[in-house]
């Protein structure tokens, strides 16, 4: 398909013509062989059982979509996979938006769509219904993608601010900063670029390991914009708690921590695309530990902190036992020289 | 007011003052003209891209040795006068 | 670098820490109030909160920040100069360091110019600059040459390599600064009350030990100091230990980066390319022989000859406190636009702007320190 078209996106790819039909059957219907897709009917009809529903969605618009450790297509099927996965639903199904700047190479395009059908596969979720758009040269960046996800919440799972409670430890399944980092250091093009990849990976496998092994998981945030700092920051105000992180035991890539230190950034605050924090039950944690542990994407997972009774505030032990005040991060994170 | 991160030259090209320094493994390349002459295995300290100074890694062993021994005798000496180090003369 | 790593040691620290207590408890003791220190550089104020020093030692310490932060000084009238370049045409792409894009001039901001469209692009180093127009020809790339000595001498590298490469769509505008001048105001104004001074490590990597020779004839022990925790706790400690002694001396504490004359290449490079003149800082007013301009060598790099720009009259908003701030009379808390109609997300003056601004820092880590308060 690729050879037609001088293989670029034309805006005739959009608008429901023949052009279209091509592209949906001969690359999407390609990628995302599923019967419900396969019918190309108004609306994806589906049944779930089991539980109540979630429903997740979010755009992505990353630059550039191409970056090392990943690309538009794995974070638009990861982003949505985890929202649903640490709310605690089992993902299912989702839907998938495509908006295209005319011009855009069709083997860019294969190269996300093929993406995204790998990382489908690997977190057991179908493509069941999409839409594609092109617009004219210059009204986006090649390419923007919006995915809805759906899935089921077992019964038995009840997670949410109202359960935490003094002394319920806080866990991350791994380093922090590298997605942010990874990005960041392609986009701005420094010097560095390219040696240090998005941790980007779809987290329902761990997460599914942790609420079937451990009772006493409380709440669960994925860790994207804003990073740790911000996620717990959130989640104190949620709770109406104080949480207190050790910063020592918040594990950071010596990658990440040389880049941050050259740019004068906080990996606390840098996104990340496959790091989730829980909150546990102070007699369950270590438990939650050795299952985080025992997944690939949890190998350095850590306790790095608890809960205390407060109103919100989060505190950061820094290793010289002083203590600073974390806050929600305040614009996007900017290279410094001074 | 000035961001600096120490960094070990592992690769140098003289014919246009740059090197390769790496920082916790990071590597980058950096302008050493204001340093003049560098070395495989310097340390420089490298403020927006540009080392701006080298580090004297015996002036470093010196302050840490002078911690870790009175770290060890429980209590702190003399401020160090002009003199006292090669920093100072 | 294990070495290096040494300057974080946590040890090292606890036993500094436990020093400065005993020392500053006599200071205290001695003086009837805890003793003022005003750390001159910016990135030290970052240091100190990102470590949590402040706290550690605020019931024994009064760690004031001082003028060292260049984003902090960038007058009124020079972002406003930087949002017309932006403004200028299609064609021009600003290049500029991270740290100045959030600061607000007058009516808007790098960042407000860039959301309506202008090119406003943000390089590590100045040499990515040059690159950049290198690579682009079609377009005019002026590059806001911001910082004190440390960073002007990369900058006047850079002038100078665009110059013999004939890179004719470069240009610069400069609103470097130097730090002695401001110091030099400091310690003129009656109503600063400071024992002792943190001075700025990379600062005087360049301009060397010997420069800070106009301290004489003060009492104010001084040590110049690094960056990474336990430089910042040795130097108070020497500070403390040269008060105590009746000493008031300006000490190297970063031998292992500063000379007692400081970097002569990179001297001889901002001699080269630039003049010393009068300039405008944000909260003090004009300082006689603190700024810089370029060298009639480099006129034709210069963007403020280039692209001839209308007078602007700033606006300087009312009730900022940041100036008293800047000088150490006041601390964050005591303005009354803090925490209030003034915080990181709608940030009025020059010290919320920053992230090592003293105004950011003390409202992000420690807004809820209650130890930290006013000189008695």
């Amino acid at each position: 398909m690729n050879k037609l078209n001088n293989g670029v996106v034309l805006l005739a790819h959009g608008d429901g013509g023949a052009l279209t039909h091509e592209l949906v059957t001969e690359l999407f219907l390609r990628y995302f062989p599923n019967q419900t897709l396969k019918g190309l009917t108004d609306a994806a009809v589906f049944s779930v059982s089991g539980g109540r529903l979630a429903v997740s969605t979010d755009s992505f618009v990353v630059q550039p979509p191409f970056f090392p450790g990943g690309d538009i297509g794995k974070l638009a099927v990861c982003g949505t996979v985890n929202d649903l996965a640490v709310s605690g639903a089992k993902p299912l199904y989702l839907t998938a938006s495509f908006l295209m700047e005319e011009g855009l190479a069709l083997d860019d395009l294969e190269r996300v769509v093929a993406s995204m059908a790998a990382t489908c596969a690997e977190a057991g979720v179908e493509i069941i219904a999409g839409d594609t758009k092109v617009v004219g040269r210059g009204n986006l960046d090649r390419i923007f993608i919006n995915t809805t996800g759906f899935g089921v919440v077992p019964q038995a799972v009840d997670l949410g601010y109202s359960c935490i409670r003094p002394g319920d430890r806080v866990l991350i399944n791994g380093a922090v900063g590298e997605h942010g980092m990874a990005v960041l250091a392609v986009r701005e093009d420094f010097g560095f670029a390219g040696q240090i990849k998005s941790d980007c990976a779809a987290l329902n496998g761990i997460i599914e390991k942790l609420l079937t092994g451990v009772r006493g998981v409380r709440l669960m945030r994925d860790l994207t914009r804003g990073g740790l700092a911000t996620a717990v920051k959130e989640i104190a105000m949620g709770a109406r708690c104080d949480i207190y992180i050790t910063e020592a035991a918040v594990p950071v890539l010596p990658a990440v921590k040389g880049a941050a230190e050259i740019l004068g950034l906080d990996p606390l605050y840098l996104a990340n695309e496959g790091k989730f924090v829980a909150m546990v039950a102070e007699d369950a944690a270590e438990e939650a530990l050795a299952v985080l542990q025992g997944h690939p994407l949890g190998k350095d997972a850590r306790i790095i902190g608890e809960v205390g009774e407060g109103r919100g505030n989060v505190y950061l032990k820094t290793a010289y036992a002083g203590t600073k005040f974390l806050d929600m991060l305040a614009g996007a994170p900017l290279p410094r020289i001074c | 007011m000035c961001l600096g991160v120490p960094g070990k030259i592992v690769e140098i090209s003289p014919e246009d003052y740059t090197a390769v320094i790496e920082t916790f493994g990071i590597r980058q390349t950096i302008n050493t003209f204001l340093v003049g002459g560098v070395s495989l295995g310097e340390y420089v300290m490298v403020h927006t891209g540009y080392a701006i100074e080298k580090i004297d890694l015996e002036e470093a062993q010196e302050r840490i040795r002078l911690w870790e021994e009175l770290l060890a005798h429980e209590g702190f000496g003399e401020v160090p006068r002009p003199g006292d180090s090669k920093g100072a003369d | 670098m294990r070495d290096l790593e040494k300057f974080r040691d946590p040890g090292i620290a606890r036993a500094l820490i436990k020093e400065i207590r005993n020392l500053a408890a006599r200071a205290t003791k001695r003086l009837g109030r805890r003793a003022v220190f005003m750390e001159v550089c910016g990135t030290h104020t970052v240091a100190i909160s990102r470590a949590g020093l402040r706290g550690l030692l605020g019931d024994y310490l009064d760690l004031r920040s001082g003028p060292g932060c260049p984003v902090c000084v960038t007058d009124y009238g020079d972002v406003d100069r930087m949002v017309k370049f932006a403004r200028l045409s299609e064609n021009v792409t600003v290049g500029t360091f991270g740290d100045m894009v959030r600061v607000p001039g007058s009516d808007s901001s790098l960042e407000r110019e860039r959301a309506m469209g202008a090119d406003v692009r943000i390089f590590y180093s100045p040499a990515d600059a040059v690159r950049y127009a290198a690579d682009n020809p079609g377009r005019e790339v002026i590059f806001l040459g911001v910082g004190f000595e440390t960073t002007a001498p990369a900058v006047a590298l850079a002038i100078k390599d665009a110059k013999a490469r004939q890179i004719k769509n470069f240009s610069v505008f400069i609103t470097h600064k130097l730090v002695p001048p401001a110091m030099e105001v400091l310690l003129s104004d009656p109503g600063l009350k400071v024992d002792g001074f943190i001075l700025p490590g990379h600062v005087s990597a360049i301009i060397g030990r010997k420069a800070y020779s106009f301290l004489e004839g003060y009492e104010l022990p001084s040590v110049i100091t690094g960056f990474e925790p336990n430089d910042i706790l040795d130097a108070i400690r020497l500070i403390l230990k040269m008060m105590l002694e009746g000493e008031s001396r300006v000490v190297n504490g970063y031998s292992r980066v500063v000379r007692e004359d400081g970097n002569r290449i990179a001297q001889q490079q901002m001699a080269d390319v630039f003049a010393v003149c009068d300039a405008s800082w944000r909260g003090f007013g004009v300082i006689p022989r603190s700024g810089m301009t370029m060298n009639a060598g480099f006129k034709d790099l210069d963007a403020t000859e280039r692209f001839s720009l209308p007078p602007v009259a700033p606006r300087v908003p009312a009730g900022c406190a940041c100036g008293d701030i800047l000088k150490g009379k006041l601390i964050p808390r005591d303005c009354r636009l803090f925490a209030k109609a003034c915080d990181p997300r709608r940030p009025v003056g020059p010290c919320m702007v920053s992230s090592e601004g003293a105004c950011a820092a003390y409202y992000q880590f420690e807004r809820h320190l209650k130890g930290v308060t006013a000189v008695e």
